[in-house]
C-alpha cells in the first residue's frame, strides 16, 4: 500500500526532526541527521515513481482520526501527488547529500537540523493532503519550518528582515488560500476534497476561488506582484535550505495550484487562462530582469526562480485556455510542458544553489563583484554550475530546453483558440516567453563568467578550495539528471501521461516507442526534437573537428600574458565586473524598469580621491504596491494608537456601544 | 533506400557548406572591395587565413582555463551542425527531424553562449566588453528571430525547416503582409547577429563599439581558425535560411534524383551569390551606429516579428 508507506516516511522524518534536538549537540550529528533524511527521501521518492509509473487516477486514500473531530485528516496519492511527491523528494534526497558535507561547517546546528526533517515532512503532507484543513494545516506547517530555518543566522544583517516579510507574505497567502477553501466548501461545510468535487461551485464563486488560490498559492510560488519576499528569504536560509525553497518549496505551491485549479474547480474557464499565462509571462520577463540586475549570487538565483515560475504559469495558463475550449490534447500538451519544466527546474536550480553554496563555503563570499576565477581553484564545483547554466539558460541538449521548447509549441497550437483576447495575448506571451529565454543566457553567462572565469577580484577568491566530496557527488548527480533528461525527455513525457489524462482529460502521444527515441508533440509533419541524436551528432562534429586539428594542424601551444591589445600587466580591477556585464541591459530595460539612475563623481584633477558611481535601482512594483499599503496601515494604526491611552469611563464607554452595535446588527439579521 | 539517399543528402550538405563558407565571405568581401573601387584580397583568401592560422602556435593568457580551450571546438560544432540543418540545394535533410527551427535558434544561442564565456575566461577588459554586448545584442535579436520562426511555423504548419521550405515551394502562399514583415525582421536580425556593419564592423576590432571582435581579441592559432569558420558558417547559414524559406524557387524536393540536386545547388550558388552582392551593397552604403542606437534598431525588428505573429493569429481561421 503505497500511501501507507509514504505517510510513515513523513513518519520517520517528523521523528528524526525530534531526535535532531537533543542529537544537535553532538559532533556527527549533521551525518546522523542528513543521512537518516537522506534515506527516508530516497524511499519515498522510489514509492512515488512507483506510484507514477503505476499510473491510474487513484493510487490509494485514507482517513487517519487526527485533526478536526468531525473531519479526520484526509490523505490520498494520485497521479498529479505521486508527481510532485517525486520533485519534492528527489530535491530532498539531493539536499540531504549535500548537507552531510554542507552541513558539518554549520555554525549554530541546533536551529538547522531540527527544523530541516520538518520542512521535508511538511512539504510531503501538503502534497498527500485531502481535504481543506489537512492542506492548509500542512501548508502552515511548511512555511512556519522553512520560516525557522531561514531565520536560522538570524544575526546576519539583513536576515531578520527577510524572515519578518516572509511571515507576513506566508500569513497573507493563507488567509488567501484559507478563504478560497471556504468558498469551495460551501455553506454546507464539506471540507474533504473527495466532496468539493462532487459539487463544483458556480461560475462566480469560481472565479473568485481562481483569484484567491492564485493570491495564495502565488504568493508562496514568486508569481509578479507577490515575489517580494521571494530573494529575500531563499537566500537567508542555509544554502541546501535555499535550494529546497527555491527549488522544490515553490513547486509545492504550483502543485496547489494545479490542485485547486484543474482537479477541484471543475470546467475552467478560457478567461481563467488568459489570466494564468498573462501573469506568468509578465512573472517571466520582471524576473529575469531583476536577476541580471543583481550582483549577489544567491540571491540572483533566487530572481532567477521567479522567472522559471512564470515559465511554468504560462504552460498552465495555456492549458487551462485549450482545456476551457475543449482542446484536449493540445491541454495535454502545455500541461506536459509546464508540469516538466516544474521538474527541470527543481533539478537545476538545486544544483545552481548547492553550487552558490560550495562557494560560500570555501570563500564566504556571495557578492560576485569579489570572486572570479573559482573554476582554476573548484574545478568540479564550476562544471556543475556550468551544465545547470546551460541547462537553465534552456540550451540544447539540456533539459531546460526541452521543456521550453514544448511550451514554445503549445503556443504554436493555439491560434485554434476561438477569443479574440487570447487570439492578442497568446503571441504577446510567446514574445515574452522568447525574451526571458534570452536574457536568461544573458543572465548565466554574467553568474558563470564574473563568479568562475576570469582572474580572482579578492583574496578570499584567490585562496578558494573545491569544496567536499559530497557535496560534489550531489552536483554531479544533479547535472548528469540535467542531461539525462534532456536527451531522453521521451520517457519524462510518457511518465507524466497519467497526470495530465486525470486533469486534462487526455495525453501527449506516446513517446518512448518511437525511432531513435524522438519526441513528436503533436504529429511527425509538424515538429519533432530528438536531444539525443542531436548530442551525438554534436559530439561527432566537435570530435570530428578536434581529431583533424591535431592530426594535420599544430598542436603546439604556448602560455604567455594575456594580449589584451598590448596593454601590460592589469589588475584584476581592470576586468569586467558584474555591474559592468549587465550595464547595457540596465541602460536598455532598466531606465523603465527600474528607473535605474547612474551618478558618477569623477573628483577634478590633482584630487586623488576615487572616482565614484552610483546606480540606483527601484523595484517599481515595490512603489506601486507595497508601499502604500505600509503606508494606510501606517496611518491606521497611528489612528488607533489613541484607543490605546483612553479613560476607564471611555472604555467602558466604548464596550457598551460595540455590545449595543453588535446587538442591533443580530437583530437586523434575524 | 531512402533513408540513405536522405543521409547521403545530408552528408553532402555538412561538407558543402563547410567548403562554400570561407568563399562566400570571400566574395562578400571582394564585393565590397570592388564597390569601393579596390581590387580587394582574391577570393580564395578566407581560406588561405584558415590554413595559416592553423599552422600557427596557439599563444594562450596564463589566467585562460579549460572553458577557453574547449569553447572553440564546441561553437565549430554547433555553428555546423545548425547550418547542416538548413535547406540549400535540397530538402528531406535527416537532421531536421532532430531539430526543428526553435531547437536551430537554440544551438546558435548554445554556440553564443560558449563564445561570451570564453570572452570572460581571459579576464581582460577587451573580451568582458565584447561579452556584454554580444548578450544585449542577442537578447533582443533571438526573440525578434523566434517571432519570425513563430510566423513561418504557423503559416507551414510547421517548425521543420524542411517542411516550411517545401510549403513554401509548393503551394501557393502567395504575397502575404506577414511574410513581408518576417522577411525585413529576418534581415535585421541576421545583420545583428552576424556582426555585419550598421551593427559591427567584421573588418576591424579596434573601435569603440566592437563587440565579437572584441570578444574573440584573445584567441591565436588554431583556435581562431575555428571560430573564424563559425562564422563564415553562421553568414553562410542566415543567407541560407532566408534563400531557402522566401526564395524556395529551386531547391530540390527530398526524392527528386541527382539531376534535380545538381540543378539545386546550381540555383543555390546563384542564390548566394545575390545575397552576397546585396550584403556587400548594403554595408557599403551605410554607417555604423553606436552601440546603443543597436537596441531601437533590433527592438524594431521584434516588433515586426511580433506583428507578424499577430496578424497570423487573428487573421487564421484553423
Amino acid at each position: 500500500m503505497a500511501l501507507t508507506g509514504l505517510l510513515w516516511c513523513v513518519g520517520a522524518l517528523l521523528a528524526v526532526s525530534v531526535a535532531a534536538i537533543p542529537v544537535a549537540r553532538l559532533r556527527s550529528a549533521s551525518t546522523l541527521v542528513y543521512g537518516a533524511t537522506l534515506s527516508v527521501s530516497a524511499l519515498a521518492l522510489a514509492i512515488a515513481i512507483a506510484c507514477l509509473l503505476a499510473g491510474g487516477p487513484l493510487l490509494g486514500a485514507l482517513t487517519l482520526p487526527v485533526g478536526l473531530p468531525w473531519l479526520g485528516a484526509h490523505f490520498r496519492v494520485d497521479a498529479l501527488a505521486a508527481f510532485f511527491l517525486i520533485v519534492v523528494n528527489l530535491g530532498a534526497a539531493g539536499a540531504s547529500l549535500y548537507g552531510i558535507g554542507y552541513g558539518r561547517h554549520e555554525e549554530a546546528p541546533g536551529r538547522v537540523l531540527p527544523f530541516f526533517p520538518a520542512f521535508l515532512a511538511g512539504m510531503n503532507l501538503v502534497v498527500l493532503a485531502d481535504d481543506a484543513f489537512t492542506f492548509l494545516f500542512t501548508w502552515e506547517f511548511m512555511s512556519l519550518a522553512s520560516w525557522a530555518l531561514v531565520m536560522s543566522h538570524h544575526r546576519r544583517p539583513g536576515n531578520a528582515a527577510a524572515g519578518y516579510l516572509y511571515l507576513i507574505m506566508a500569513s497573507f497567502g493563507t488567509l488567501a488560500l484559507l478563504l478560497a477553501f471556504g468558498l469551495l466548501a460551501g455553506p454546507a461545510g464539506g471540507y474533504a476534497f473527495e466532496a468539493i468535487r462532487a459539487a463544483p461551485p458556480a461560475a462566480g464563486v469560481a472565479a473568485a476561488v481562481l483569484v484567491l488560490a492564485l493570491i495564495g498559492a502565488g504568493s508562496k510560488a514568486g508569481l509578479v506582484p507577490l515575489h517580494v519576499w521571494l530573494p529575500l528569504a531563499h537566500p537567508a536560509a542555509p544554502s541546501h535550505v535555499s535550494a529546497l525553497m527555491s527549488g522544490v518549496m515553490t513547486k509545492v505551491a504550483v502543485y496547489g495550484v494545479v490542485r485547486i485549479v484543474f482537479d477541484l474547480l471543475g470546467v475552467p474557464t478560457w478567461w481563467a487562462g488568459a489570466l494564468v499565462a498573462l501573469l506568468g509571462g509578465v512573472t517571466a520577463v520582471m524576473g529575469v530582469l531583476h536577476a541580471l540586475m543583481e550582483h549577489d549570487l544567491k540571491r540572483l538565483l533566487a530572481y532567477h526562480t521567479v522567472e522559471n515560475i512564470g515559465i511554468i504559469f504560462i504552460g498552465l495558463g495555456l492549458a487551462l485556455a485549450f482545456a476551457a475550449n475543449g482542446m484536449r490534447p493540445a491541454a495535454a500538451l502545455a500541461l506536459t510542458a509546464a508540469l516538466f519544466h516544474v521538474f527541470n527546474h527543481s533539478v537545476f536550480k538545486s544544483l545552481l544553489f548547492f553550487g552558490s553554496g560550495a562557494v560560500l563555503t570555501s570563500t564566504g563570499l556571495r557578492d560576485m563583484e569579489q570572486l572570479g576565477g573559482l573554476i582554476h581553484r573548484m574545478p568540479l564545483t564550476a562544471f556543475a554550475f556550468l551544465v545547470g547554466s546551460a541547462a537553465i539558460s534552456a540550451l540544447p541538449p539540456f533539459n531546460g530546453f526541452v521543456s521550453e521548447w514544448l511550451t514554445f509549441q503549445a503556443i504554436l497550437v493555439s491560434p485554434a483558440l476561438p477569443q479574440w483576447l487570447l487570439k492578442f495575448l497568446v503571441p504577446a506571451i510567446g514574445a515574452l516567453l522568447a525574451l526571458s529565454a534570452a536574457l536568461a543566457a544573458a543572465c548565466f553567462v554574467k553568474a558563470f563568467g564574473v563568479t568562475f572565469l576570469g582572474r580572482p577580484r579578492s583574496d578570499a577568491a584567490r585562496s578558494a578550495r573545491e569544496v567536499d566530496r559530497w557535496s560534489v557527488a550531489t552536483m554531479f548527480v544533479l547535472a548528469a539528471v540535467c542531461l539525462v533528461a534532456g536527451i531522453l525527455p521521451g520517457y519524462f513525457i510518457d511518465a507524466l501521461a497519467p497526470v495530465t489524462r486525470s486533469l486534462a482529460g487526455a495525453r501527449m502521444p506516446p513517446q518512448g516507442a518511437l525511432d531513435w527515441l524522438t519526441i513528436v508533440p503533436v504529429a511527425q509533419s509538424r515538429s519533432s526534437y530528438n536531444g539525443l541524436l542531436l548530442f551525438l551528432i554534436i559530439a561527432f562534429a566537435a570530435g570530428l573537428g578536434a581529431e583533424a586539428i591535431h592530426r594535420w594542424a599544430s598542436g603546439a601551444l604556448r602560455r604567455s600574458a594575456a594580449w589584451d591589445c598590448g596593454f601590460p600587466d592589469a589588475s584584476p580591477a581592470t576586468q569586467y565586473t558584474a555591474g559592468s556585464f549587465s550595464q547595457p541591459i540596465r541602460r536598455v530595460f532598466g531606465s523603465v524598469v527600474f528607473r535605474a539612475r547612474e551618478e558618477v563623481h569623477i573628483p577634478p584633477p590633482g584630487d586623488l580621491r576615487a572616482a565614484e558611481m552610483h546606480v540606483r535601482l527601484r523595484d517599481v512594483l515595490w512603489d506601486a504596491f507595497y508601499v502604500p499599503i505600509t503606508r494606510v496601515v501606517g496611518y491606521v494604526a497611528d489612528r488607533f494608537n489613541k484607543v490605546q491611552f483612553l479613560s476607564i469611563r471611555a472604555y467602558l464607554t466604548l464596550v457598551f456601544g460595540a455590545l449595543v452595535a453588535l446587538l442591533m446588527v443580530l437583530a437586523v439579521w434575524q | 533506400m531512402a533513408i540513405a539517399l536522405n543521409l547521403l543528402v545530408q552528408f553532402a550538405q555538412m561538407v558543402l557548406v563547410l567548403a562554400l563558407a570561407p568563399l562566400f565571405a570571400g566574395f562578400v568581401r571582394k564585393t565590397k572591395a570592388h564597390l569601393l573601387r579596390r581590387q580587394g584580397p582574391p577570393l580564395i583568401q578566407p581560406y588561405r587565413e584558415v590554413l595559416r592560422l592553423l599552422r600557427k602556435d596557439v599563444v594562450l593568457a596564463d589566467s585562460a582555463s579549460w572553458v577557453f580551450r574547449v569553447a572553440p571546438y564546441l561553437v565549430f560544432a554547433t555553428t555546423w551542425v545548425a547550418a547542416a540543418l538548413v535547406p540549400t540545394f535540397a530538402t528531406g535533410l535527416v537532421f531536421s527531424y532532430a531539430a526543428d527551427v526553435i531547437a536551430l535558434v537554440a544551438l546558435l544561442g548554445s554556440a553564443r553562449f560558449m563564445l561570451a564565456l570564453a570572452g570572460l575566461d581571459v579576464g581582460t577588459s577587451f573580451g568582458g566588453i565584447g561579452s556584454s554586448r554580444e548578450m544585449l545584442i542577442a537578447s533582443l535579436a533571438e526573440p525578434a528571430m523566434l517571432m519570425v520562426v513563430f510566423t513561418l511555423s504557423l503559416l507551414a504548419g510547421s517548425t521543420q525547416l524542411s517542411s516550411i521550405a517545401e510549403f513554401m515551394q509548393a503551394s501557393d502562399v502567395g504575397l502575404r503582409f506577414s511574410l513581408a514583415l518576417a522577411l525585413i525582421g529576418l534581415i535585421m536580425v541576421a545583420i545583428a547577429e552576424n556582426a555585419r556593419i550598421p551593427i559591427d564592423n567584421p573588418a576591424t576590432h579596434l573601435e569603440l563599439t566592437m563587440v565579437h571582435e572584441a570578444m574573440i581579441l584573445e584567441y591565436s592559432g588554431r583556435h581562431l581558425a575555428l571560430i573564424e569558420v563559425a562564422a563564415f558558417l553562421k553568414l553562410l547559414l542566415y543567407v541560407s535560411v532566408i534563400a531557402c524559406v522566401f526564395f524556395p524557387w529551386g531547391i530540390a524536393v527530398s526524392g527528386q534524383g541527382p539531376v534535380a540536386y545538381l540543378a539545386g545547388a546550381g540555383v543555390y550558388l546563384l542564390k548566394l551569390a545575390a545575397g552576397g552582392l546585396l550584403l556587400a551593397v548594403f554595408e557599403t552604403a551605410i554607417a555604423k551606429m553606436r552601440v546603443f542606437r543597436v537596441p531601437d534598431f533590433l527592438g524594431a525588428a521584434l516588433m515586426l516579428g511580433f506583428l507578424a505573429t499577430l496578424l497570423l493569429f487573428v487573421t487564421m481561421a484553423r
